[in-house]
Order: structure tokens, then C-alpha cells, then sequence
């Protein structure tokens, strides 16, 4: 087992007992190696490699939207390689491309590389959040955008504090649908 | 955006996760799926007159194997392959052992009998209506599970799909047993095993489309 394997999968079990610190860290290292993987499967098939950051934050949002589906009796490398590989899949569909062009390949492969360049996406988050209904809008901008507490919100946008929850889970969900809208190209 | 902003706003205030929440929530859809779908027999069709009697029991005993052990199966491989990668794990060849042994068994019940015999087994009185119920019946079972599997992220959606399908055939075929009074090994095997997996198919063409997230 790797040192990334056990470094990132500690970080994981952490966040998902709900430390936010950790989820970050996570989070940071994943989206360094994702941009390295997305930009050498993309350079390999041909494609332009300022997609990659579109690809990155699709998978990292996707990360964090189904972080409960990991098994923690399995390793993290396959897991997170699995979700990385159906957003590339996914993301060519839809531009079109032809994903048989996909070479197989072994899920070490998501922990082969770093790549901290980070770039702006092609997309603007807050004009698409615009479109979201206006207490999912309110809770995604008060508690993630803003940092206020989920009391504090539940407040500002006048509903209930699981409301507020419900509303960020529900509203995340509704953005990264919005965000692979708007890659389609 | 940049990534960074991106996972710092996905950073704030996170809440702890439960681990189990997709194996409970694929349980619920198949005890509700089952639900449904023996409300619907009991009201569209109806149980049995003749269940008490030894042979109806038999034989209702048999098919509730039949389904009972491919909803079984299947529900464990719904639950692995709803993970991302979950597919790399799972080779779905037990699910087909519940196929095999009706089958194996319906050869030898054929192989006993007269072939005169052998029209009559297989056709039995009603093989149209259960033709058209099992895949009636399993509309919202399937509907259902699929409305469980999507809270999860499965990366295989045709398998996936299939899989949904084989249980909602499985579920409405477990349901249909209890009115269905074609007793011979044969009749289950191509009636009940071929709505079923008719069902399976229907699954892993909708998979996609259905399951994308």
C-alpha cells in the first residue's frame, strides 16, 4: 500500500466523521492529482487540456456529493480512480467525443502524479447559481460560500436548520447537474 | 471558479456521514418494492383458492425459492455495484445459480414425464397472464430501487440497471406466486425465469439513461 493510500484514506475516514479540516486536506491533495490525471488522459486522446480544470472540480464536487458511498473497509485509491474515470467518461459523452478512445487503466494511476497549478474552470459558479431555487441559493452562498454557521443561515434565509442542510445537499446536487450542462459543448 | 475557492466553500461546516446509509437504503426500497407489489396481487389478482392444500403449497414453496434466492443474490451485488468501482469487485455469476438449478430441475422433471406430458407442463393454463403480470407488477419495485440506487453512485449503469431489474422481476414474480396456480417445474422455469429475466434486460436498457449522476 501506498503512502498516498494511507495518508488520503486517514483524511478520509476523518471527514467523514464530519471534520472539516481533513475534508479539505483531502479534498486539496485529490484535486492536485486529478489535474494531472485528466490533463494526461485528455493530452493523450487529443484534446485540449484546458478542460481539465472543468473535469477537476466535476470530480471533486462529485467526491464530496457521494463521499457517503465509500466502503471504508476498502482503499480510497480505487474508489476515488472509479469516480474520476466515470467523470471523464461522462464529460466526453457528452462533448460528443468517442469514449472508446478511453484506454483502460489500473486506479493507481489517479495517485501517479501532483499537479498544483490551479486554474480557473470555464464556468462561473455564481451565475450558475442563480438558477438554483432561492433556499437552496441562500444556504449554498450563507454557509460554503460566506462561512456563517448553519443557525446563522437558517436565520438569514428564514427556514429551519435542517431546512438549511437539506437545501446545500439538495442544492450541491443541482449545481454539478448545472455544471455538466454547461461543459456540454 | 478556481479549484481552491471550490473545495474551501465545499470544506465549510460538513457533517458527518453515515457509512450505512446506502445498504439501508436499498433494504427499505425492496421492503417497500415487496410491498407494493403483493398490494397489487392482492387486489388486481388474488390469492390462490387452493392454498392451504398440500400441493398448492408445495409448490408455492418452491417458487418462493426460485425468487426469493435471486432477490437474495442480487441484492447483495445492487448494494456492492451502487459504490463507484464497485463492478471491479463482482463477477455476477452467482446470480444466475437460482437460473440454474430451476432449470436443471424442470430438464428432470421433464425427463420423467411422458413427452405426450410436455406441451401441458410447459404451457400450463396461464401462461399469458404470467407473461404480463411479472413485468406489469414489477414497474414500481423497479421504480423504486432505482429511485434508492441513484442516491448512491454506481459507475457500471448497465449492470447496475440489470441488477434492478433482476430484483423488481424477482420481487413481482415472489408476489405472483401466491396467485398463480400453474404447478410444474417447467412452467416456473420458462414463465417465471423468462419475465424475469425479460425484467433484467429492461434494467440494463434503461441503466443509463435512469441512473446517470
Amino acid at each position: 500500500m501506498t503512502t498516498h493510500e494511507t495518508e488520503l484514506k486517514a483524511l478520509m475516514l476523518a471527514s467523514l466523521d464530519g471534520d472539516g479540516a481533513s475534508h479539505r486536506a483531502l479534498l486539496e491533495r485529490l484535486s492536485r492529482r486529478l489535474r494531472a490525471y485528466y490533463k494526461g488522459k485528455l493530452a493523450g486522446i487529443g484534446r485540449d487540456a484546458t478542460e481539465a480544470e472543468d473535469l477537476v472540480q466535476e470530480a471533486v464536487l462529485a467526491i464530496h456529493i457521494k463521499r457517503h458511498t465509500y466502503d471504508p473497509a476498502e482503499p480510497l485509491t480505487p474508489w476515488v480512480h472509479a469516480i474520476a474515470r466515470y467523470k471523464l467518461i461522462d464529460f466526453l459523452r457528452r462533448s460528443r467525443a468517442s469514449f472508446a478512445d478511453v484506454p483502460i487503466d489500473e486506479a493507481d494511476e489517479i495517485m501517479a502524479h501532483d499537479d498544483n497549478v490551479s486554474a480557473e474552470s470555464t464556468y462561473d459558479v455564481r451565475r450558475l447559481m442563480e438558477r438554483l431555487p432561492k433556499n437552496m441559493r441562500c444556504s449554498i452562498e450563507a454557509v460554503k460560500l460566506e462561512g456563517q454557521s448553519i443557525a446563522e443561515a437558517a436565520q438569514r434565509c428564514g427556514i429551519s436548520e435542517s431546512g438549511v442542510k437539506m437545501n446545500i445537499h439538495r442544492g450541491l446536487k443541482a449545481l454539478a447537474a448545472l455544471i455538466a450542462q454547461e461543459t456540454r459543448t | 471558479m478556481k479549484t481552491d475557492e471550490l473545495v474551501a466553500a465545499l470544506s465549510a461546516h460538513i457533517e458527518p456521514v453515515n457509512r450505512k446509509v446506502i445498504s439501508r437504503t436499498v433494504y427499505i426500497a425492496l421492503a417497500a418494492g415487496t410491498a407494493v407489489a403483493l398490494g397489487i396481487m392482492l387486489v388486481g389478482l388474488g390469492v390462490r383458492a387452493d392454498l392451504m392444500t398440500a400441493r398448492a403449497l408445495i409448490f408455492l414453496l418452491l417458487k418462493l425459492a426460485f425468487t426469493v434466492g435471486i432477490v437474495g443474490v442480487a441484492s447483495v451485488y445492487l448494494i456492492r455495484l451502487a459504490r463507484p468501482g464497485g463492478e471491479r469487485r463482482t463477477s455476477s455469476i452467482s446470480a444466475l445459480m437460482p437460473f440454474a438449478a430451476i432449470v436443471l430441475l424442470a430438464a428432470i422433471s421433464l425427463g420423467l414425464a411422458p413427452s405426450s406430458h410436455w406441451n401441458r407442463m410447459v404451457m400450463g393454463d396461464e401462461w399469458l397472464e404470467c407473461l404480463l403480470s411479472i413485468p406489469i407488477i414489477a414497474i414500481v419495485p423497479f421504480a423504486v430501487i432505482i429511485a434508492a440506487v441513484r442516491r448512491a453512485a454506481p459507475t457500471n449503469l448497465v449492470r447496475t440497471g440489470a441488477f434492478a431489474g433482476l430484483i423488481a422481476g424477482g420481487v413481482s414474480a415472489m408476489a405472483y406466486a401466491l396467485h398463480c396456480t400453474d404447478d410444474s417445474l417447467p412452467f416456473v422455469a420458462v414463465w417465471y425465469g423468462g419475465t424475469i429475466v425479460l425484467c433484467t434486460l429492461a434494467g440494463a436498457a434503461l441503466g443509463p439513461r435512469l441512473l446517470r449522476w
